[in-house]
């Protein structure tokens, strides 16, 4: 069953990238980046074999990973093409939910979104809310990807182990019952050469999944799967699974991202509570009618 | 029916929406979309850091009176990407700034654009005012 949805997962991402989306770029660009614009009409080298490695930025321009007002392939814009397949709870969880973005938006005061005053966003919701600038390490055991928005890391094991589907397994030194993780547990493998495939359980769900209040259950299961499609070019896209929330899984990034120089350094972005107090203060709040004492 | 009521709201919040800003992740609510209000003023602070960075100036309204204004811009590597700098601004300054302004009056806004000293322009990020819609933004008049 987890088979077929993988391989249901990875056939609809497949067909979605065709034709991929070509952006067009102005301004903004990060300093030192490249972008697909800059390279009109090349014909880059095929792609290594199973390698990831290397530092990623959206290849249309620094803008393209970041999603305010919810998943790219899925904004929270009122179009009835971007509904989601909520179940009854989905739906009543989703209205519960007072995001900041979205339809259902409201002032930043009345927010109950678990993000602000820099808790953790967790996985899925970094990538459907703030991909940025992210270097992919491999390791014989595991995939490690560092992610520039509030400089987060996440592991994805490729030693052959399963994802943990009861308290029990030892391979993950958990806990009985398995802690609940704000970014989950992740296993991945090669399907060819060329595609990885990861999948992740175990959240927290106090987390959402985006930034317009979507929410997912313990339940949620993400399929993530990277495309090398040549040597400068990998496509990534995230399937969300929540059989609680969601009648049917549904492909909520799709992201093409080109390799950087390996010299490229990734800059700071640190969540700072010092920081976000002042900016509250001085901002936010006033800017919410919340007056200071 | 339950659906049809749910499809039906969210369609009323989204005619509420008038333009989507690229950048900022503290929400649209609170702000204008459709105004513009732009003014002379000195910096008093630059503050360079995340979720945002933001700008306080003092600027004369219409009457000649001074008014202590707070603009904010997106966090630094997206102000990065869009030209700006932690020296782009030093207190003292004499610059000419756009805001977006909030809905509630107060002297708070985005920058949508500022004139540095020099004569450059720096793009907030904000995008351009929506194409319909809206009012005509205000410009020239100060505090609102």
């Amino acid at each position: 069953m987890t088979r077929r949805l993988v391989a249901s997962a990875v056939a609809i991402a497949a067909v979605s990238f065709l034709p991929v989306r070509a952006r067009t770029q102005d301004v903004p660009r990060q300093p030192g980046a490249v972008y697909d614009s800059d390279k009109k009409g090349e014909k880059p080298a095929p792609a290594p074999k199973r390698d990831l490695t290397g530092v990623w930025e959206p290849a249309g321009g620094p803008s393209g990973g970041v999603q305010a007002t919810g998943a790219g392939q899925y904004p929270s814009d009122g179009k009835p093409e971007h509904e989601l397949p909520f179940t009854p709870l989905g739906r009543e969880t989703f209205m519960a939910h007072k995001p900041t973005f979205g339809v259902t938006q409201v002032p930043s005061a009345l927010t109950n979104d678990p993000m602000p005053g820099c808790n953790p966003q967790g996985f899925p919701r970094i990538v459907l809310h703030n991909f940025r600038t992210s270097r992919i390490i491999q390791t014989p055991e595991n995939v490690v990807v560092l992610y520039e928005f509030n400089k987060k890391w996440r592991v994805i094991w490729t030693d052959g182990r399963q994802l943990p589907k009861d308290a029990t397994d030892p391979t993950w030194g958990a806990p009985d019952p398995a802690e609940s993780r704000w970014w989950g547990y992740s296993v991945g493998k090669w399907m060819d050469d060329y595609t990885f495939v990861a999948e992740s359980n175990g959240f927290d769900d106090r987390t959402w999944l985006d930034n317009a209040g979507r929410p997912h259950s313990d339940a949620l299961h993400v399929i993530e799967q990277y495309h090398r499609a040549d040597r400068d070019h990998l496509e990534m896209s995230i399937t969300i699974d929540d059989p609680k929330m969601y009648t049917k899984p549904w492909v909520a990034v799709k992201l093409r991202l080109r390799l950087q120089s390996p010299g490229f350094d990734i800059r700071e972005m640190e969540c700072a509570p010092i920081e976000t107090e002042e900016y509250n203060k001085q901002f936010a709040d006033p800017a919410a009618g919340i007056d200071a004492k | 029916m339950k659906h049809n009521f749910a499809t039906r709201y969210l369609w009323l919040f989204a005619l509420l929406l008038v333009a989507v800003p690229a950048l900022a992740h503290h929400g649209n609510a609170a702000f204008d979309p459709t105004k513009r209000v732009t003014m002379k003023g000195t910096v008093t602070q630059w503050f360079w850091a995340n979720p945002h960075c933001f700008l306080q100036f003092d600027a004369k309204d219409e009457s000649g009176n001074l008014v202590h204004w707070v603009a904010e811009t997106s966090n630094p590597p997206d102000m990065i990407n869009h030209g700006w700098s932690k020296s782009s601004l030093k207190v003292g300054d004499q610059v000419t700034v756009t805001v977006i302004p909030v809905k509630n009056g107060k002297p708070i806004g985005r920058i949508a654009a500022v004139v540095l000293p020099n004569g450059q322009t720096l793009d907030g990020g904000f995008g351009p005012l929506p194409q319909t819609g809206g009012s005509a933004g205000s410009a020239g008049g100060g505090s609102k």
